[in-house]
């Protein structure tokens, strides 16, 4: 973890000693990080395959290899905490604690999915555990975000909202003005910006002029910390960090995770902005999933036997999902016009 | 006996008082713009109420359209009720994103699991010298988008009975106030009232011709009426009240009964208020009982401009409406 403006270190080698992570959480919370870690990975893929296969239309932006991050920035939020999510968002969705199989439904576009077949993967929402929603416009949850925070301290609620965003949304006004008036409000916000390095086929060195989104905070009088996004405990320690200044009153941090995404930026991605050794090595030499893994069993947390059982039912429970979504009934097109207002009590 | 006697508010001092009232009634109510605190306002709409209510419920935002309109569509959905003023509905265009993109399609997008219980109000209209940046009406743009509610309220009294209807709605309503209306007084009772949002009011009943207008048009209309009537042409004006959703069984009716239509209106008029209602009447029984082509007076096809004669000639005035009016009666078209 670096704070902004200095070089950020080298990504941690596995199994480097991470203190913070196994002094703060039990085993069983580490455990359940690693499955939702998992549950994150087989849904986008099984997302991808029922993609591929016709079951789901539409597009898709796909997280796979930023588990970390989403993972990460969650474990030290409440149920009550809330997050404003992005395009990119299944992960954060999961990591804030939704049912898969309400996910497949809603990519299946069924009745039974979160938005009632109304949204599908790009407005993922589930509000009962603090997830507003994904977000079609890139930087479009930042403000959101804010105000959500400025609902926390008017209402007294002593949640805490997370924004997620990616290096894209860095460039966009909103970013500028959301930061701003969290800051000079000092409302309990966090923003986490995923700087997978790349807004859709352009790279931050060819859109961002300064070398670190973190270092944008300055502009804003906020903390701005970088971390090893394909680092659960960096990233954890970092939000965990950011999420106590905020609940005690003393405002906003930007958190810059530095990761990468495997797939293409959606579906009609063609990787002719970056090269096959560059994916390769993310995926060879830093993935999150293989970090974490090794590194809970260098503390003791799991053993093989113990992950393989966590890759086999998380493997069940996204079978179920597919299935839950395939057999669940499509909306009616009499109530194509439901939900666009509020319906009279 | 006399009745007691009412009491006279500008529109203004109606909003400020409807303001006022909502935020005694419900803690969750905040008003949120630039300059609304200590400054009253650009239009001193908000006026000293930052004094009763202090700066925490009288926020002033920075110079952030965009942003600050996210903030109160963020408030608005995790439990807040706050009313949001621009300063110019023409800033509106610096937060289309938050307005059409988020607030209005987020109950939907998410399947009914959350409602957008947001105000914003559109101080707009031209008429102030203001020029072509500071002076437009913009209530057609957001009343093409579904998922918000787009009102204009054109007398003090409604000016206060709708607010009130919007704080309480859960949905987002959009207020376009015309900014030669604010200090226009009208009767305006004390205490807690609200005027339904999606209802027309028949100003003036008529038997020749329906006037359906918006706004400030509407008070031109009843002018033109007035004038109209000491030539034995019987106008019947319908104040529209709400652009979505539209009250089309007012219009209906009344068009049945004069069997013949002007729409008077300031935003420009092509593909404008008037269009829709003009589309609304011939789609529906009324077709039958048209006399005459409909008519649509709307604002020119150009920017506002500033010279004072150009700036008076870019919208609709009273001695057009009236020379409209006549040829419309007439048959002379």
């Amino acid at each position: 973890m670096a704070r902004a403006g200095q070089s950020s270190p080298a990504a941690a080698a596995p199994g480097a000693n991470q203190p913070f992570l196994y002094a703060h959480y039990s085993a069983d919370q580490l455990r359940e990080a690693l499955r939702r870690m998992h549950l994150i990975r087989q849904f986008e893929e099984g997302a991808e395959q029922s993609y591929m296969r016709g079951f789901i239309h539409g597009t898709m932006h796909l997280s796979i290899g930023q588990e970390a991050t989403a993972v990460g920035t969650c474990l030290p939020l409440t149920i009550e905490d809330q997050i404003t999510s992005t395009h990119r968002g299944h992960g954060h969705s999961i990591a804030k604690g939704a049912d898969v199989k309400r996910m497949f439904a809603e990519f299946f576009g069924k009745t039974t999915g979160y938005c009632g077949g109304r949204g599908g993967s790009m407005h993922i929402a589930d509000v009962s555990v603090g997830n507003l929603g994904a977000n079609g416009i890139v930087g479009g949850g930042i403000p959101i975000a804010v105000g959500a925070a400025l609902s926390a301290r008017r209402l007294k609620t002593g949640k805490v909202v997370v924004s997620f965003f990616g290096d894209g949304a860095n460039n966009e006004g909103a970013f500028h003005e959301a930061l701003n008036m969290a800051s000079i409000w000092k409302l309990p916000v966090v923003f986490v910006c995923e700087n997978n390095g790349y807004g859709m086929s352009t790279s931050t060195a060819r859109s961002t002029a300064v070398a670190n989104i973190a270092d944008r905070a300055a502009a804003y009088a906020m903390p701005g910390v970088i971390v090893d996004g394909n680092s659960v405990g960096e990233v954890t320690e970092a939000t965990h960090a950011a999420v106590a200044r905020a609940r005690a009153g003393d405002g906003p941090t930007l958190i810059e995770a530095k990761t990468y995404r495997y797939r293409g930026h959606s579906k009609s991605d063609r990787n002719r902005y970056r090269s096959k050794e560059e994916i390769e090595d993310w995926m060879s030499n830093r993935d999150p999933i293989v970090r974490f893994e090794a590194e809970l069993k260098e503390f003791g947390v799991i053993d093989d036997a113990g992950i393989a059982a966590i890759r086999e039912a998380v493997r069940a429970e996204i079978e179920a999902g597919i299935a839950f979504a395939k057999d669940s009934p499509a909306p009616e097109i009499a109530d194509l016009e439901r939900h666009v207002y509020t319906e009279p009590a | 006996m006399m009745d007691a006697a009412v009491r006279e508010l500008t529109y203004a001092q109606a909003i400020q008082e409807a303001m006022a009232l909502a935020m005694e009634a419900d803690e969750r109510v905040l008003l949120m713009g630039e300059d609304i605190g200590v400054y009253g306002g650009a239009f001193q709409v908000t006026g000293d109420l930052i004094e009763r209510f202090g700066p925490e419920r009288v926020m002033d935002t920075p110079i952030s359209e965009l942003g600050g309109a996210g903030v109160a569509v963020g408030a608005a959905v995790t439990g807040l009720r706050p009313i949001f003023e621009f300063q110019f509905s023409d800033f509106a265009a610096l937060a289309m994103e938050q307005i059409v993109n988020q607030a209005a399609k987020m109950r939907y997008m998410l399947g009914g699991a959350v409602s957008v219980p947001l105000v914003m109000r559109f101080p707009a209209g031209s008429g102030t010298g203001a020029a072509a940046q500071h002076s437009q009406s913009l209530e057609a743009w957001l009343g093409h988008v579904p998922g918000l509610k787009v009102i204009q309220p054109a007398t003090p009294y409604d000016a206060k009975g709708m607010l009130l209807a919007a704080v309480a709605d859960p949905d987002p309503v959009m207020i376009f106030e015309h900014k030669l209306l604010y200090k226009m007084k009208g009767p305006v009772p004390e205490g807690h009232y609200t005027v339904p949002i999606g209802t027309a009011e028949i100003r003036r009943e008529g038997r020749d011709l329906t006037i359906v207008a918006t706004s400030l048009m509407v008070h031109k209309a009843l002018e033109a009426a007035t004038a109209l009537a000491a030539e034995g042409i019987d106008v019947e004006v319908v104040d529209l009240r709400t652009i979505r959703p539209m009250d089309k069984p007012t219009v209906v009716a009344s068009v049945r009964k004069t069997s013949r239509l002007m729409c008077v209106y300031e935003g420009v008029k092509t593909l404008g208020v008037g269009a829709e209602v003009s589309a609304m009447v011939v789609e529906s029984e009324a077709f039958d009982y048209l006399d005459a082509p409909i008519v649509r007076l709307g604002g020119a096809e150009t920017p506002i401009p500033y010279n004072p004669e150009l700036e008076k000639a870019a919208v609709p005035q009273v001695p057009g409406i009236i020379a409209a009016a006549r040829d419309l009666v007439r048959g002379v078209r």
